[in-house]
């Protein structure tokens, strides 16, 4: 059983839900993130999505965008985001790693020599936010012969049909993007989500996680009832970009926060 | 080449170029608009339509003109001008916003966005848009908008909001990621019209199919005036929607040469260019796979050339085939070379390029004297210069 799909059987189990949180490789500094990841697994996350920068990140808002700029100002790159989640790997082989970021950096490295690399750096899951399942079948087919789950994401236009094709192709977890819109975006309909998640289920048994508009404590207890997962990203990131003259603090305020969304979370089925 | 041209396949892709590469959220307006696309390019209302806007409103057919003097002095080749610098609004750009924008009013779309480098597409879309009372948001690069001001204030004029986009290189390609990143917060209402023959599928076929109309016209009218087909045409390329439009109706013509002229900059050898098809390598943005310029990382560089709507690091992906099939070839030409262009088109002929357009002119004026007098270019003159007056004014060191 691979680590992700270990861990969602371990949290049904307890009936709880994953908490997943997204920073970019390198931000604000390379130095930073082995350790933040650390503790984010001390505050109690259970997968931690790590952002590969991209000069180009046209899914994302301007909070992620300019975490991608800050890291790749510091000459981050895959290579050295694969050797950042190595590091991780040295003191913990637990907590899922799943690589997001886009194609092209992919591309450049060449598709069998990534899923080596990211074999090698014991990565659990991948997802390429410009890779839909149209294109997608080489990379995967590499990915899962190596046991790394290839993760893709639905949207709430997703037909019945794209459900089913992200079931017959992902494994370990679906990305669920709440609303349309970049990340960092707008607010969550909490009855059209539910509505989304009802469809998606019918035709899926991969846990759902859940992004984009997830802010805090509460927007994550909301979004967890809803889903198997709980993606902060945007949210986290802020706080290291109003704190880009003392990382330690933003350190401090995104275990705070997780912590809170943690408390909220496992207070839903209780 | 034995078998018909006949490219893109279904799923858009041009043997490994082009495609699908988007995030999800825009995969359900994309099948939309593919579908709107295949539905009316074989409407014959639709079509009667685009042609009553092309003659009526666009001004075409665009004269193809021979360039009597310029060739005399040149010394080779007999050179014809495609004259798209004389369409509505100065440029080829209006044969696609015209269409595209037909299409969003089929789809009752009531919200266009576009991305624009120099600004020739962002006005040809604010021109169309404004024709059918849809409101306009053009992403602008803002290097772009400072050094294309004129452009800019046309669009205002014209009721289109422009946003200056301060992210990245605050280019062209800056623009393109923030057109994206609106389009999928408005996919209900809103229409993306992308300028070039970029972007996923369907955008490259479908800008393509509407560009086209400048190699149809300039096959019949070469026809027409020298009695037979072109040796050599020769076209501008950023992403390259003149030069598809020109080439396409040519391809399955072995005889004519095709030759794309990127901007090559302060030099390909300097690093300081624009041109992914002679020193770029394949790899992915944008929605399609094409040749980049990118880093060994496989991050986006930034490009440069003394002409915005060439400084783009990617290429439309039938360009990409085009190169790697041999079907076409592909040059490049510097800033400084382009500058000789520019003048000697004015001086000779009194028609003063845009300086894209220029690129195109500058390579002619070496393809030429290589060919014999009986042979015949034919060269885009994608637009006018008008828009290039402050840049080239700056670059001479004399204040307007």
């Amino acid at each position: 059983m691979s680590r992700l799909a270990a861990t969602f059987a371990e949290l049904e189990k307890t009936g709880r839900k994953a908490l997943i949180p997204f920073i970019t490789a390198g931000d604000p500094n390379p130095d930073f993130t082995v350790p933040m990841m650390h503790a984010m697994v001390d505050a109690g996350v259970n997968v931690i999505e790590l952002g590969v920068p991209f000069s180009d990140p046209m899914a994302d808002g301007p909070v992620i965008q300019r975490a991608s700029e800050r890291a790749l100002a510091h000459k981050m790159s895959l290579r050295k985001t694969l050797a950042i989640a190595a590091e991780f790997r040295k003191i913990n082989q637990t907590t899922p790693v799943v690589l997001m970021g886009y194609l092209n950096p992919i591309e450049a490295m060449g598709y069998e020599a990534f899923a080596n690399a990211a074999q090698t750096a014991d990565i659990d899951g991948v997802l390429t936010v410009d890779l839909p399942p149209e294109e997608a079948e080489e990379c995967t087919a590499l990915l899962k012969a190596r046991g790394i789950d290839p993760i893709f994401l639905l949207a709430p236009n997703s037909t019945d049909e794209r459900i089913q094709k992200m079931d017959a192709l992902g494994s370990g977890y679906i990305y669920y993007v709440s609303l349309k819109g970049v990340t960092g975006a707008g607010h969550l309909n909490t009855t059209d989500v539910a509505n989304k998640l009802q469809q998606i289920k019918a035709h899926t048994t991969l846990p759902i996680g859940i992004g984009f508009g997830v802010k805090d404590a509460l927007t994550a207890q909301t979004v967890a009832a809803l889903g198997d997962g709980v993606v902060v990203g945007s949210a986290l990131i802020s706080k290291i970009e109003a704190n880009l003259d003392n990382p330690e603090h933003a350190k401090q305020e995104i275990c705070e926060l997780l912590s809170a969304m943690r408390l909220a979370m496992d207070s839903v089925g209780a | 080449m034995t078998e018909k041209y006949n490219m893109p396949d279904a799923r858009g892709h041009f043997g490994p170029y082009g495609g699908l590469f988007v995030a999800e959220t825009l995969i359900p307006p994309i099948q939309d608009l593919n579908a709107a696309y295949q539905q009316y390019m074989n409407d014959p209302e639709f079509i009667a339509e685009l042609d009553a806007d092309l003659q009526h409103y666009v001004g075409r057919p665009s004269p193809l003109y021979y360039a009597e003097r310029w060739s005399r002095e040149l010394g080779g080749a007999q050179i014809y001008l495609k004259r798209e610098d004389l369409n509505h609004t100065g440029s080829h750009k209006i044969n696609n916003t015209v269409g595209q924008a037909l299409l969003a009013k089929r789809m009752g779309k009531t919200r266009i966005i576009a991305e624009t480098g120099a600004g020739q597409h962002g006005v040809a879309t604010a021109t169309v848009a404004a024709r059918l009372g849809l409101e306009c948001v053009v992403y602008m690069g803002a290097v772009d908008v400072a050094r294309q001001s004129l452009n800019v204030y046309r669009m205002k004029l014209l009721g289109a909001t422009v946003v200056a986009v301060e992210s990245g290189s605050k280019t062209l390609k800056d623009a393109l990621n923030e057109a994206l990143r609106d389009w999928v917060t408005n996919v209900d209402n809103t229409f993306y019209i992308i300028g070039t023959v970029a972007g996923p599928h369907p955008y490259p076929a479908m800008v393509r199919d509407f560009q086209a109309i400048i190699g149809r016209e300039a096959k019949q009218q070469c026809l027409a005036q020298a009695g037979r087909l072109p040796d050599a045409l020769v076209a501008c390329v950023g992403g390259g929607s003149n030069a598809i439009g020109l080439f396409y109706p040519f391809i399955d013509d072995e005889s004519v040469k095709l030759i794309g002229v990127e901007a090559a900059g302060d030099g390909v050898e300097t690093g300081r260019h624009s041109a992914p098809l002679c020193a770029g390598k394949p790899g992915v943005l944008h929605g399609n796979r094409t040749y980049l310029m990118a880093d060994e990382d496989g991050e986006i560089i930034e490009t440069h050339s003394i002409s915005a709507g060439l400084d783009y690091p990617g290429v439309g992906p039938e360009h990409a085939w085009l190169k790697d099939t041999g079907r076409a070839q592909y040059v490049n030409i510097t800033d400084n070379e382009a500058l000789e262009g520019f003048h000697a088109l004015t001086r000779m002929e009194g028609i003063i390029p845009a300086l894209e357009s220029a690129h195109a002119m500058a390579y002619t004026m070496k393809l030429a004297p290589t060919m014999c007098k009986d042979e015949i270019i034919i060269v885009n003159l994608s637009g006018r210069g008008d828009k290039d007056m402050q840049t080239m004014a700056k670059r001479e060191g004399i204040e307007l």
